[in-house]
């Protein structure tokens, strides 16, 4: 075990190089909706319990199931109302299990990315091999039911290895070159993109999630009212958007189709929305084109600016 | 360090759920269903009457909202005793009020101790559901089979006894099951139950003994998960519950009839501090003119009736 897990280097927030968004935006803005699959009986794992219970965990799966059944329309239908294009952090075998809902995000040209085969599989115990064939598994089930070459990386349920962030940069290498494994969302560092340190040397970003902002961290963890979380998220863009004047930032609001649309909490995300599209210089956008705009246009500069720092 | 290459095999890993209960299917893609009258929304109250013993085993873990302390935990078990006693009568007086018929669920060891309570039901003619015989006799993953069919059976058959109605409605403590439950309710004269929370609507749920109609009860919006687990206020719970019925409304305007069933415990909202927001939604809901207030079961017979 490691004391930091060496991703990225210190690097004060103030005096950065300035960030410019597409046509001249400030706050990149993204919406990533966790479409996953949690199964009823899955293997067990030493590491972490898949439920509190033992299984049927009726109410923990069934509500999950309620996301996909229920939620994922309804969340859709508000995305489109404010022109947001999701960015889908997908438990892949629902590619298998629910066609319908990955035809529905095709057509809308979403994107998809990785949250691993089944949020009910984690990467504790893996081999190098295992966590690798997994890794593997999850970007070419998304390349063979949607043609996208996956870019970003969720771990699934947020379970990581010493190696994860390596092996996908590197499987996305070794299965499509540059357009393949380019950024994480699993480091929350940071309100800009940064690069990311991996082995294989690879120009690879990381791109801010926003977990406070993450709707199950809201209702779950800090079990807050609807109200109080549409309240939140105006004020993370605020602030964001303010700073952004200075230098562009990033705000992603991670959803979860089982708790932003039940029927009680709809509403204060589609407010949060409205006031957030409201806004002018606002770049609404995916994951990947964050990215890789941010590759392109300012990743040299800020390693340059990392090692300047560092040596002074 | 590597797993057992089971980890890395998915044997369900195709079109539909992961298990034979029932088929994938999305709520969007369903036939419209009507409710009587051109209403849109069927409003289902369901108050839960409760017993929590005092002597609770807590296995194979202590139901939420029972005894947390060391015996005798006199706190918990007189302030859930409440809601029977005082709790309930503002409840009712509340949904009597407004003209919104309740549908009862009951523990049957309740009704053995209050034949009082049993004598109200029978005058009242609410319709009862089962739910089991106390809040510490939890359905759970590796009961053994025959254990449960018999507490379900001698449940049932003190309830019916008690209340004089069928009860083919059911709804497990804390909504716990063991993977044999709904086959076991199936085979004891159970049509219908509302533990799993994964529909807005009712449908079809396979048992070994025949389909039951999964009836939706969602969790997140009982006053229990709001006030106690999110430690929310009355106020946010009502204002969370009308946004509910505003979101539903809409949709039924587009997608066919909705259900906006509330789950609510009088030893909660039965409180002096909290009936007025639990009388302030229903006053909001029952002048809606869309909606529809009916009883668990007449809401499943006018689906029912529907599915060809």
């Amino acid at each position: 075990m490691k004391e930091d897990p060496g991703f990225y280097d210190y690097w004060p927030y103030r005096d950065r190089p300035k960030i410019t968004w597409p046509g001249g935006a400030r706050l990149a803005f993204w919406v990533a909706p966790n479409i996953e699959f949690y199964e009823l009986n899955p293997p067990d794992n030493p590491h972490r319990k898949p439920w509190p219970q033992a299984n049927p965990a009726v109410t923990g799966y069934s509500i999950r199931d309620f996301g996909n059944r229920v939620g994922h329309v309804r969340q859709m239908e508000v995305l489109d109302r404010y022109n947001i294009r999701g960015s889908i952090s997908l438990s892949t075998a629902l590619c298998d299990h629910h066609p319908e809902i990955i035809e529905m995000c095709k057509e809308r040209n979403w994107e998809f990315f990785s949250h691993g085969i089944y949020n009910t599989r984690y990467t504790y115990g893996l081999s190098s091999e295992q966590e690798k064939a997994i890794i593997r598994d999850g970007m070419e089930s998304i390349y063979k039911h949607t043609g996208q070459k996956c870019a970003g990386y969720l771990a699934p349920a947020l379970s990581h290895s010493e190696e994860t962030i390596d092996l996908f940069a590197e499987v996305g290498t070794e299965l499509f070159g540059d357009e393949g494994g380019i950024y994480t969302c699993d480091l929350f560092h940071d309100d800009q993109p940064t690069p990311i340190h991996t082995r294989s040397g690879k120009r690879f970003v990381s791109i801010p999630y926003s977990l406070e902002m993450n709707d199950t961290i809201a209702y779950v963890v800090q079990k807050i009212e609807p109200r109080r979380y549409g309240q939140q998220l105006k004020d993370c863009f605020d602030r964001l958007y303010e700073e952004g004047a200075t230098s562009g930032t990033v705000m992603c609001i991670p959803t979860h189709n089982y708790q932003v649309s039940c029927a009680h909490r709809l509403k204060a995300f589609e407010e949060a929305l409205e006031y957030i599209t409201g806004h002018s210089d606002v770049w609404v956008t995916t994951g990947r084109e964050i990215a890789e705009y941010y590759r392109d246009n300012y990743y040299d500069e800020a390693v340059q600016h990392i090692e300047q720092r560092g040596a002074a | 360090m590597a797993m057992d290459r089971s980890y890395l095999e998915y044997s369900q890993r195709s079109y539909g759920m992961d298990h034979d209960r029932y088929d994938w299917s999305m709520l969007s893609d369903r036939k419209p269903v009507t409710w009587p009258d051109g209403k849109t929304l069927a409003l289902w109250v369901n108050v839960n009457l409760q017993f929590y013993p005092l002597n609770q085993q807590g296995k194979p873990f202590k139901v939420p909202g029972g005894m947390t302390m060391p015996y005798p935990d006199l706190r918990h078990f007189s302030l859930r005793d409440y809601g029977n006693r005082v709790g309930l009568f503002r409840i009712l007086g509340a949904l009597d009020r407004f003209g919104v018929k309740p549908t009862l669920t009951v523990n049957s060891r309740l009704l053995e101790r209050t034949p009082y309570l049993a004598g109200l039901i029978r005058e009242r003619g609410d319709e009862v559901l089962g739910h089991g015989s106390h809040m510490d006799a939890l359905h759970y993953g590796g009961q053994d089979r025959e254990q449960e069919h018999q507490e379900i059976a001698s449940s049932l058959e003190s309830l019916r006894q008690a209340t004089a109605q069928d009860v083919k409605g059911w709804l497990s403590p804390v909504r716990s099951e063991s993977e044999n439950t709904p086959d076991l309710l199936a085979a004891n004269g159970i049509e219908y139950f509302c533990d799993w929370v994964n529909d807005d609507m009712p449908y079809e749920f396979r048992t070994a003994n025949g389909s039951l109609t999964a009836m939706p009860l969602p969790l997140e919006i009982e006053d229990r998960f709001v006030i106690m687990n999110n430690l929310h206020s009355e106020v946010s719970w009502a204002e969370q519950v009308l946004d509910s019925a505003d979101l539903l409304e809409a949709e039924a305007a587009r997608q066919g009839g909705r259900i906006l069933s509330l789950n609510i415990h009088p030893w909660l909202l039965g409180q002096p501090h909290r009936i007025k927001h639990l009388e302030g939604v229903l006053e909001n809901l029952s002048a809606r003119p869309g909606v529809w207030c009916a009883s668990a079961d007449e809401i499943r017979q006018c689906w029912l009736s529907q599915q060809a």
